[in-house]
């Protein structure tokens, strides 16, 4: 089945995008690229993108971190704009709507807030929800695409934000945030005997000064906005709708289509929208009608002549390309073979990188190019 | 390892995609060469090596996986945070049992997610206990510990354990087990190695990875640059593939002569492929320069067209072997 992706950029009704897949793979390279044949097909777009590399981020004028989108200059039709995510200016603003300049000061100077803005696992997912959702609230653009952070696996994307929202809001940090009201009243006495432990030897762990700390954040915080919990249900609601549409991301490669699988069966699972498979840097070869065997046979009758050494070298990477193909594309039918309704686009390895839009539209044309045989 | 003579940590980082556990592995065996026993250590939880030597998910125990050339053992580790906080827990406060209650609270969970430096920690814990054990020459030890590490973007941080906990307990347990793991990490006992291939992108984050190793003081080691394509064109002749001036009408004769017929569609294909190869190889070349520049040692491992099974770990390996690592 082959991607349709100019029918997913030109609907009116997708106003979200998301790309994922596992590091490495040319995500964030694929959402740019999206996003600039998005706007030159019309639409206003804007790209958020979690870690570009400098160059991509050069080649769309982005030079500024500051967590706002900016707009990309020399877009031939629609608009596009672009923005590098900053998380933790993300969560500071978040603390900041919430609440009074004072609290807001007092979150914002807790050393557990500093430590859980700036370097806690599944925060970095969280403010990208949490970004999405004021981009998409602020209706300035009729399409935003997303770039997933580079996680562990692909599936974090989807869980660490409740992951966090419900540590946040769990049973765990209501026990060690109130000792004053006893641990573990009303939960029996086993139970208490547990927390009793347990909180014995998180303070042994931690230190005191952390969990009173932590106590204070989630004082602050409860009595400023309603639950994180609520907040990333939210998010996820969006992303399950039907204006949103995911487009996996990855390389004809075993770990990044297991990845990729991972993925795709979660999606089904929560039944949220799956535009495509994108498989990146697939290794294109000529036809020729020849097989590998008889290509390497020629290859060595001139070495072992001592004839033509140039072109037994040519002939020589003919047959490593084909072996190549061959073994991307063995990986690729396995895939499809176990998810045969997911459309798949080979978008052929470049040999250059990509360094200017005149890059990103190429490879948006090449992502709309039905015709690629692979 | 002569590089290294003191090193028996061997860490391995890299950005996604670069093949880090590949290269670990193949490390791992060839350190183990000629009657050596090392161990391979995952602690992302991804049972990489499990995939990579097609074996069941490890569990938290060491086992052996493969054998060396010349008599050797490759053992494997699967570290697990919360086995790990166990470990700890008993270790220091002879809290076994009262662990096990933790664990069923989600309590190990909770506790590494509110600092997730104490995970890091544990993690580099478990892999300098298994070094220590050479030193201590315990029945169980090791001549080199390989540690498939956290990606270049997050392994300063990883491994300089002792800033991690900082703003935990300033005193106490775990601020020495973070200093007795500092001696170990920051010291010639380790080896900090990246993983990079010949591109743009994962050459300048190896590059930034060396410079935030270094000014951490934490040891780097060498680079491994992976997936290489061996230049099939000399130099001159890249130039004249890029330009379109490979001599056709020779080729052409010359492909008669091999056997096969030269329509033009073959010789279009060779000299398309042939241009696509130099530009590639000439970009290589240049992240290579860039590479060479920061004057650490470099190993280069090409591309192997068949994929990486466990064959191809092997010959991964022998070519470690041949550039010197191991084997001694």
């Amino acid at each position: 089945m082959t991607l349709d992706i100019d029918a997913i950029l030109t609907n009116p009704e997708k106003h979200i995008i998301v790309c994922t897949g596992s590091g490495g793979v040319g995500k964030t390279t694929t959402a740019a690229a999206l996003g600039l044949r998005a706007a030159e097909l019309g639409r206003n777009v804007c790209v958020l993108t979690i870690d570009p590399a400098r160059r991509l981020a050069q080649a769309m004028g982005l030079t500024e971190l500051d967590n706002t989108p900016r707009a990309v200059a020399g877009i031939a039709n629609g608009s596009l704009s672009a923005m590098m995510l900053d998380m933790k200016r993300t969560f500071d603003e978040v603390v900041e709507s919430h609440s009074d300049p004072e609290r807001a000061e007092q979150i914002l100077s807790n050393p557990f807030y500093q430590a859980l803005s700036s370097s806690f696992a599944g925060t970095q997912e969280y403010m990208a929800m949490e970004k999405l959702g004021q981009l998409r609230a602020q209706s300035q653009w009729d399409l935003i695409i997303v770039d997933t952070p580079p996680s562990r696996n692909a599936l974090d994307f989807l869980d660490a934000p409740a992951r966090l929202g419900s540590f946040l809001d769990g049973r765990l940090i209501r026990i060690i945030t109130a000792p004053a009201r006893g641990a573990g009243r009303g939960i029996g006495r086993i139970a208490a005997m547990g927390f009793g432990i347990f909180t014995n030897v998180l303070s042994k762990l931690l230190g005191a000064q952390v969990l009173a700390d932590v106590g204070n954040f989630v004082a602050d915080i409860d009595t400023t906005f309603g639950g994180f919990r609520e907040r990333a249900d939210a998010t996820y609601a969006l992303l399950k709708d039907s204006g949103t549409e995911f487009i996996v991301v990855a390389a004809p490669e075993r770990d990044a289509l297991r990845e990729a699988a991972y993925f795709v069966e979660r999606l089904n699972q929560d039944s949220m929208p799956l535009g495509g498979l994108i498989l990146n840097r697939v290794q294109e070869v000529p036809e020729t009608g020849l097989t590998q065997d008889q290509v390497l046979a020629a290859a060595q009758k001139l070495t072992a002549e001592g004839r033509g050494p140039l072109t037994a070298a040519l002939l020589e990477l003919h047959a490593q390309r084909m072996e190549i193909k061959e073994r991307q594309k063995h990986l690729a039918m396995r895939f499809t073979a176990a998810h045969p309704d997911v459309a798949v686009q080979p978008i052929p390895a470049m040999a250059q990188d990509v360094h200017d839009l005149a890059g990103l539209r190429e490879i948006g044309a090449a992502l709309a190019n039905q015709g690629i045989t692979w | 390892m002569q590089n290294w003579p003191n090193a028996t940590l061997h860490v391995v980082t890299g950005k996604g995609g670069t093949g880090k556990t590949t290269i670990a592995a193949a490390l791992a065996i060839a350190l183990a060469k000629n009657g050596h026993r090392t161990i391979l250590m995952e602690v992302e939880g991804r049972q990489g090596i499990a995939q990579l030597f097609d074996t069941p998910p490890l569990p938290y125990e060491e086992r052996k996986i493969a054998v060396a050339p010349g008599g050797g053992e490759v053992w494997a580790l699967a570290v697990d945070t919360e086995d790990a906080l166990l470990d700890y827990l008993e270790m220091f406060y002879k809290l076994r049992r009262a662990g096990s209650a933790l664990r069923k609270m989600g309590a190990v969970d909770f506790a590494t997610t509110i600092a997730p430096g104490l995970r890091d920690v544990l993690l580099t814990g478990k892999a300098c206990e298994v070094v220590k054990r050479k030193e201590k020459k315990q029945d169980n030890a090791y001549d080199y510990v390989i540690l498939d590490a956290p990606p270049t973007g997050r392994i300063t941080r990883f491994l300089n354990v002792n800033g991690e906990v900082s703003g935990l307990a300033k005193v106490g347990p775990i601020k020495s087990h973070a200093d007795s793991v500092m001696s170990v990490i920051a010291s010639e006992q380790s080896a900090i190695h990246l993983v990079t291939l010949l591109e743009e992108m994962p050459v300048q984050e190896t590059l930034d990875g060396v410079s935030e190793l270094e000014a951490a003081a934490l040891p780097v080691g060498a680079i491994f640059v992976n997936m290489t394509r061996p230049p099939q064109l000399d130099a001159q002749q890249r130039v004249m593939a890029i330009a379109g001036q490979l001599p056709r009408s020779e080729i052409e004769s010359e492909i008669s002569q091999s056997g096969l017929t030269a329509t033009n569609q073959l010789i279009d294909a060779l000299l398309n492929e042939a241009s696509d190869h130099s530009e590639r190889v000439d970009l290589e070349i240049t992240e290579l320069e860039r590479l060479t520049e920061r004057g650490l040692p470099i190993f280069t491992l090409p591309l192997l067209p068949s994929g990486i099974d466990l064959g191809g770990l092997y010959e991964l390996s022998a070519i470690m072997s041949a550039s010197g690592i191991g084997g001694e």
